[in-house]
């Protein structure tokens, strides 16, 4: 099957020291290996005050990974994360199908501004300092002024 | 109790013409409400992430919940997003269930 992208993220107590972070880091990564995964990325966010109390703890220490694997892989980390006492929450979610409508999207937008921009006889990129500068990336000048005039 | 009775039996309505008459006014009163544009379309934003607290804090009011769109203006598309995004993070405990 076909990998898919996954973005895992974890709330660890906030007593927990670095070594203990790193460790657990370890394990995760030991079965996203085992299990032929790979980590694409690691994000450490620190200690964030949690919006709600979740059992006695007030803050958290995230910690975001970005994954490639299949389902199965999913399935094992979700139940090892729940096993473990240092995890008090944690949050897994495909993303690779939402990222490929987003890219699509954008560069449909993008192919578009540049179609638009040729026909008025303007070239296909936006020239520094054109149009308001709000927008950075768009080619819809004059669409947007009536959106602009009422806010 | 339905939403409709409560209203009739507000005591407004006793005599029929001054209720006739407040429709009437309440029809002609230019209201000038701004139109709502969707925030997401405006800005070009595709991605609405369950991480950009500070993307969805404005649609999360006080009380917790989630803003309506007939009062954010966001179209539908964008709401659905946000709704599921609003959702996750709150599973993150980056945003609030309910504050009272």
């Amino acid at each position: 099957m076909a990998d898919r992208q996954y973005e895992l993220v974890y709330i660890l107590s906030p007593d927990t020291t670095e070594a203990q972070a790193t460790e657990l880091h370890d394990q995760v990564q030991a079965i996203v290996t085992r299990l032929n995964g790979q980590i694409e990325k690691t994000d450490t966010w620190g200690r964030r005050k949690l919006a709600y109390e979740i059992g006695p703890h007030k803050e958290g220490f995230y910690v975001l990974e970005v994954l490639q694997g299949s389902g199965d892989l999913v399935k094992e980390l979700d139940r090892r994360l729940k096993v473990i006492d240092m995890v008090v929450r944690h949050l897994i979610v495909r993303v690779d199908e939402e990222k490929k409508v987003v890219d699509r999207t954008r560069s449909k937008r993008q192919a578009n501004s540049e179609r638009r921009r040729v026909k008025r006889g303007l070239p296909p990129q936006r020239q520094p300092g054109e149009g308001r500068t709000r927008d950075e990336d768009d080619g819809y000048p004059d669409l947007d002024e009536g959106v602009d005039a009422g806010s | 109790m339905p939403f409709g009775q409560g209203r009739s039996g507000g005591g407004r309505g006793r005599s029929g013409d001054k209720k006739t008459a407040d429709k009437q006014q309440g029809q002609r009163r230019p209201m000038f409400r701004r139109r709502k544009v969707c925030k997401f379309c405006a800005d070009k934003i595709d991605d609405i992430n369950y991480k950009d607290v500070k993307l969805l804090g404005p649609f999360v009011p006080e009380r917790g919940k989630i803003l309506p769109r007939r009062i954010s203006g966001t179209c539908a598309l964008h709401q659905r997003k946000l709704q599921t995004a609003i959702k996750r993070a709150r599973q993150l405990a980056l945003i609030p269930y309910v504050t009272d």
